[in-house]
């Protein structure tokens, strides 16, 4: 049985074993039983479908597992089926066809679960059943006979309890005893077309049935009565949507309430550094790269880290205990409204506090088109980034003012601002799917599966897994972007030595009777400074002049960017926040070359506006490109958000000016 | 009640009228028998077990009145309303 191991190796390598269940079966928590953390993650080539690979060290082998993605079967047409066929038939590209089939069945749920096993026989490969959730079955005093079903289904069939570390040498063994055997067809069901379709499925299930009959023995008494319980209140009419918005309430305070400790602490350190490395490397072009260019722009996206490890957490533990498909049941009506499922609202949600992690999420939502879609729509949630932005304008323009004697106008514009991007979201999600996006309506078709407790060792590891990935894929072009950013700010350089260039002409400077710092007269005669002119002329209409153009491109980068860009380039020194005095004093007063004021308020409403649209977000744009697997998407999004932005800053500013706002 | 009441019955015993999935009190039993359609949805409702002669258990409707989510072969399952207009049952 030893050897048998190196006989179904792979002439290049280590054997390969596929992993293949339903989703919820406890694929995932296998997985990282047999594995541990040696696993990688990529995508299969072409498509946005994932999947994951690790070493399994066994006694004598180390065998390389493959995670294929939760199917309930393999017939139909989704992306994850033709995937899981391609890469059973041996056709997936880069990923060797599998020397046996690891077939994860859900003991609390034999006959749907063991219908995938049936297909899986069709392929030649041989396959072991590896059984979880057994805990749970007997302990309903269930009796499972594992020899006879065995016997039935003609494969080894292995009782695994991955929480506990047991079934791992069983598994082994059973993966062994099997190499080099072809798994007999044990049922027979002819026919063509949708009837011979129809007649196989049901063959199956019969076939299937009479596997369990003989070889379960049921007491029936108090079978997920538990769950069923726990759900007469999460998903009762009234109360479960209580609840489900009490449960988003805790998760938001908590990721703003709890992450602002570490995000501080991240800043500081990235400040820090800065200091630090500007005060090894000597005075010059590298110094301002690494501090200003790579340290800054990486440092700001990496700042948002800990609200985004949080977002996983809680994404993580809601899917495992099985909430994630009860809040998609209670809101699927409304989801349906606009074309998407119902599981679409979580990413939604946490788009609120960052698109990244909300696009992440979008993993869940298995027919790709309305993973798009929902996609698409996720970065017109205002996020936290868009605080700052929001803060300087209503603070500079909007401050102490009411509406109707006792609302706050900063209150009521920050509502308008969320209620605008949920809305013009909204359009776009019915556009999208009933255009590019269009399709044969997907089955919402959905298993509630029963509510369990969260296997922690699962929910961190896939919380760090996500997070790395963020950081690891997101990261090139984060840096990139960054540099290039810096680049066109800091350039071209005017010689230190001329001594000339601090009394250069400027444009106009923001604070007309205070000398430019440097900083601000760079800044303005870089290429940003020119690029900010050139665009000058198609912004003009929506009330914004050069320098606002400037900060514009800088916050490309981050939203965030804009209250340190107009910081610059109104010479009040690059560290001021949104609420400080001397940039709300310089946004105010700042002048055009006539001597006429900058801003209005009509000119903030718009940039406000424009905020809500844009997208100012190299990490969405890295995160976007990463999760579809193309730039096609990322360009589309920001082709059409930077369509609309300017639209609804161009109808905010003239509409504004039509009805005699200045 | 996994698999307790399998039993896939010969579909020829049902004499009596079907009515749609969707019709079915919250809380009342039924017994498939046909799944309407050729399409995708209907191939996946037939995968997922819902196949002439299992028994189904309306278990309730979502807030706004879709979708539903019922009981079969010991586990959960919510379908939209399109979705139970497809399968025919007998009480």
């Amino acid at each position: 049985m030893q050897a048998t191991i190196s006989e179904i190796s792979y002439p290049s390598g280590n054997p390969v074993v596929a992993l293949a269940g339903n989703p919820n079966a406890g694929k995932t928590t296998l997985f990282n039983f047999l594995t541990g953390l040696r696993q990688k993650v990529a995508n299969y080539p072409g498509v946005t479908v994932e999947w994951r690979s690790g070493a399994w060290k066994t006694a004598d082998a180390s065998i390389t597992l493959i995670d294929l993605p939760g199917l309930y079967s393999l017939e139909t047409t989704s992306v994850d089926e033709s995937i899981a066929r391609d890469v059973l038939e041996g056709k997936g590209a880069d990923i060797p066809r599998p020397d046996a089939i690891i077939a994860v069945v859900d003991a609390t749920n034999l006959e749907r679960n063991l219908y995938l096993v049936t297909q899986l026989f069709e392929y030649g490969v041989p396959v072991v059943v590896a059984l979880t959730m057994i805990d749970t079955f007997e302990k309903r005093q269930h009796k499972i006979d594992l020899r006879k079903m065995s016997r039935l289904l003609g494969v080894p069939v292995v009782a695994v309890k991955a929480a506990d570390g047991e079934g791992r040498d069983e598994l082994e063994n059973a993966v062994n005893s099997i190499s080099g055997t072809r798994p007999e067809f044990p049922f027979h069901a002819n026919g063509n077309g949708n009837e011979g379709e129809n007649a196989r499925i049901f063959a199956r299930y019969n076939f299937i049935s009479k596997v369990v009959q003989d070889s379960v023995v049921h007491n029936d008494r108090g079978a997920h009565e538990l769950s069923e319980k726990v759900d007469q209140i999460l998903t009762h009419r009234f109360f479960g949507l209580v609840i489900l918005l009490l449960v988003l309430l805790v998760v938001f305070q908590t990721i703003f309430t709890w992450a602002s400790v570490p995000m501080d602490l991240l800043e500081q350190g990235f400040g820090s550094l800065g200091v630090g490395v500007k005060a090894i490397l000597p005075e010059g072009i590298l110094s301002d790269l690494v501090v200003d260019g790579i340290i800054a722009g990486v440092g700001g996206v990496l700042i948002f880290l800990p609200q985004i490890l949080l977002l996983f957490l809680f994404i993580s533990i809601l899917e495992d205990t099985g909430y994630m498909a009860r809040a998609a049941f209670l809101l699927d009506k409304l989801m349906s409204r606009v074309g998407l499922h119902g599981k679409a609202f979580l990413p939604l949600m946490s788009s609120f506090a960052c698109a990244i992690p909300g696009i992440m999420a979008t993993r869940t939502i298995e027919n790709s088109r309305d993973r798009f879609a929902t996609m698409m729509i996720a970065p017109l949630m205002s996020c936290s980034a868009r605080l700052p932005v929001y803060t300087l304008m209503i603070g500079a323009f909007f401050a102490g003012q009411t509406v109707f004697g006792f609302l706050s106008l900063g209150a009521v514009l920050m509502l308008a601002m969320y209620l605008l991007g949920i809305s013009v979201a909204i359009v776009v999600a019915f556009v999208l799917k009933r255009t590019i996006l269009k399709a044969e309506p997907a089955p919402f078709l959905m298993e509630l599966p029963p509510y369990r407790l969260p296997n922690l060792r699962t929910v961190v590891q896939n919380m760090l897994i996500r997070a790395w990935l963020f950081v690891k894929r997101a990261g090139t072009v984060i840096l990139a972007i960054s540099i290039m950013l810096w680049a066109l700010m800091y350039f071209p350089r005017e010689s230190p030595r001329s001594g000339t260039e601090l009394r250069q002409p400027v444009v106009a400077s923001g604070n007309a009777d205070v000398p430019a710092l440097p900083e601000s007269q760079q800044l303005q005669n870089s290429y940003a400074g020119k690029l900010g002119h050139a665009i000058e002329p198609v912004i003009r209409p929506l009330g914004f002049d050069w320098k606002i153009g400037v900060a514009l491109i800088a916050s490309f980068a981050a939203r965030e960017v804009l209250v340190s860009t107009l910081s610059i380039i109104y010479n009040v020194g690059k560290d001021e926040n949104e609420q400080s005095e001397s940039l709300i004093g310089a946004v105010r007063n700042a002048k055009k070359p006539d001597g006429s004021l900058v801003w209005t308020p009509l000119t903030a409403l718009s940039l406000m506006v424009f905020f809500v649209l844009a997208m100012q977000c190299m990490s969405t744009v890295a995160i976007v490109r990463r999760e579809t697997n193309s730039w096609r998407w990322p360009m589309f999004m920001i082709g059409y958000m930077t369509v609309l932005a300017y639209l609804g800053a161009l109808i905010t500013y003239q509409g504004g000016r039509l009805l005699g706002f200045a | 009640m996994v698999g307790g009441k399998v039993n896939i019955a010969n579909l020829k015993n049902f004499s009596r009228t079907s009515i749609k999935l969707s019709s079915i009190e919250p809380g009342s039993d039924c017994r498939v028998v046909a799944v309407t359609g050729n399409g995708h949805v209907s191939r996946r409702l037939q995968e997922m077990g819902v196949i002439p002669g299992v028994r189904v258990r309306m278990v309730k409707s979502a807030p706004f009145g879709d979708p539903f989510e019922v009981r079969l072969l010991g586990y959960s399952l919510a379908l939209r309303k399109s979705e139970a207009e497809l399968v025919e049952v007998v009480a």
